[in-house]
């Protein structure tokens, strides 16, 4: 359940009000900013290599294999946002931000990268295009915030784009999810079965259909809780200009 | 006399206003006033404070020392349904006593038909439900008789949770252990030997434990101890950790997951562990803070370990 990243942090709008917000120290800012613009800058290359492998060979298909080695880097590299949270100096629950990581990681190598046949099917761009524009937009909206200096325009993106990426990203998600399970069922890939001396068993194949489920009762939830934290962001729009 | 005025926290509105309320009536009076009104929030869902954000009043709160003239102003929460504790840990025991039995027992529909009503060929599948059930009937028998409990109820919500939790660990560990496939543990009698004795030592202490701790709360909430060792051998795990009645509790689970060498067992222990040295570790510092004598050497769940 992973589309666009939810915004856990950063949502109280700083919008220069009274509230003295106690961030990280100075030394923890820098790292902080240095990381969401290697973030930014890394999601930019996945972009652009989509953009140009698109020109290249004039069709969408199989678009993922040139941008397989960044995609796996720096979504892998995200696990390092579920340390900034256990260490305190970003404001974010662990549980959310460590469900919300792993649930990617796990797409792009349990499943894509796990599961061959499946890596030149569309619905793994269609998840790919929806995770790249977000994290630009969220890895740039971090850094500008950070640096106290947030246009409007990233704010606004941040908390409209979602409204299509969103679904996209989780559709393309199921697609390739869907796409997996016969190979899955076929090859036995990541099952233990009976008998064997620790008495346990586990079918991926079930796994992964119960992942599909999941999506049933996270995605509302997840999507409503971000229309709500638009709402409560952009809503005063009528209130302020557009100065931060 | 004295006047009490209700408040929701929410809407501010007025709920209830008691006239004539004898200064030293306690707040758990007053929520049994509340109730005549309100019949269905009885005083366990009843929470009231002095501010909308402010904390819990006790029970046994006196009217008369609470700040405000001759009208006192109470906001009131519903803490929803609650159950006492009682109901609560009897569900959760009586779960997987039943639950296991049913795999053991091998119910259709659970493994294929051909081993429905069927017995494992293999001893130890029988000892390891013998082992389950003395268990949990020895808790059910610990909560019926034993255990004094501190705070009155439960919400609702945290209970059902805890019967998930309780039950279908039970139900996925139970499972495998009476499999038609399962595999008996890789160094056979003597590891289960081993295995049952450190089982039996680890029930009786936890035994021991609850019987100390139940004798300690005998005279009132009014004598503040902590637990000290006694004759009984057992009890003198109390001389190294806080809560021997956790240690005494995984060493249960441990043997049994090497009883039976089985991995969803394992697991469990694990998340049992993590759970109790949490509970252990606040309990602990609770103790310490309260107690300026309490003993350096003592641990939380594990010796020596902080």
């Amino acid at each position: 359940m992973s589309a666009p990243a939810m915004g856990t942090s950063k949502t109280a709008p700083n919008d220069g009000s009274h509230k003295k917000k106690k961030g990280p120290g100075t030394l923890a800012t820098a790292y902080l900013v240095i990381y969401n613009v290697v973030m930014t800058a890394g999601w930019l290359v996945i972009a652009v290599g989509l953009v140009r492998a698109y020109l290249t060979r004039g069709s969408y298909h199989g678009l993922y294999y040139s941008i397989e080695k960044p995609l796996k880097f720096f979504q892998t590299g995200a696990l390092l946002e579920i340390l900034h949270c256990a260490v305190g100096i970003v404001p974010s629950s662990v549980v959310l931000t460590g469900f919300q990581v792993l649930s990617r990681v796990f797409l792009t190598w349990a499943v894509t990268h796990s599961v061959r046949e499946v890596q030149s099917e569309d619905s793994v761009l269609l998840f790919v295009v929806a995770w790249t524009i977000t994290e630009i937009i969220r890895y740039s909206f971090y850094t500008f915030s950070l640096l106290n200096h947030l246009p409007y325009l990233i704010k606004w993106a941040r908390y409209t784009f979602f409204i299509v990426l969103y679904p996209m990203g989780v559709t393309g998600e199921l697609l390739t999810i869907y796409a997996a399970l016969p190979y899955v069922q076929k090859t036995g890939l990541y099952s233990v079965t009976l008998p064997n001396k620790y008495n346990f068993s586990f079918d991926y194949y079930t796994f992964l259909i119960l992942t599909m489920v999941s999506y049933i009762p996270l995605f509302p939830q997840l999507y409503f809780h971000m229309l709500r934290q638009r709402k409560k962001v952009l809503g005063h729009m009528e209130e302020y200009t557009k100065v931060e | 006399m004295k006047q009490v005025e209700i408040l929701d926290t929410e809407t501010k509105e007025q709920l209830c206003f008691l006239d004539k309320v004898e200064p030293h009536s306690t707040i758990s009076d007053i929520k049994g006033l509340f109730h005549k009104s309100y019949p269905r929030r009885y005083p366990a869902r009843q929470a009231l404070t002095l501010h909308p954000q402010g904390n819990l009043l006790k029970d046994d709160e006196v009217l008369q020392n609470l700040p405000g003239g001759t009208t006192a102003k109470l906001y009131f929460r519903d803490l929803g349904p609650q159950l006492g504790w009682t109901m609560v840990f009897l569900s959760e025991y009586v779960g997987p006593l039943l639950i296991y039995l049913l795999f053991y027992f091998r119910v259709p529909y659970i493994y294929t038909p051909k081993y429905t009503f069927t017995s494992s060929p293999h001893p130890v599948v029988s000892l390891a439900c013998a082992c389950h059930s003395f268990h949990y009937i020895k808790r059910l028998v610990e909560t019926i008789f034993v255990h004094r409990f501190s705070h009155g109820t439960l919400p609702l919500r945290t209970m059902l949770r805890n019967c998930v939790y309780y039950w279908g660990f039970s139900a996925w560990l139970a499972y495998y252990i009476n499999h038609p496939l399962y595999t008996p543990p890789s160094y056979g009698e003597r590891q289960i030997k081993y295995a049952l004795f450190i089982f039996m030592l680890c029930e009786a202490g936890n035994f021991s434990i609850h019987y100390s701790l139940n004798s300690l709360l005998g005279e009132g909430p009014k004598c503040r101890r902590f637990p000290h060792p006694s004759k009984n051998p057992f009890t003198w795990l109390f001389f190294f950790v806080s809560c021997p009645n956790y240690t005494y509790e995984v060493g249960v689970w441990v043997s049994f997951s090497i009883m039976t060498q089985c991995v969803p067992v394992a697991l469990f222990t694990l998340l049992g562990f993590v759970q109790m040295t949490i509970w252990a570790k606040g309990k602990h510092k609770a103790y310490t803070r309260e107690f300026k004598d309490y003993p350096a050497l003592r641990m939380p769940i594990l010796p020596f370990i902080p």
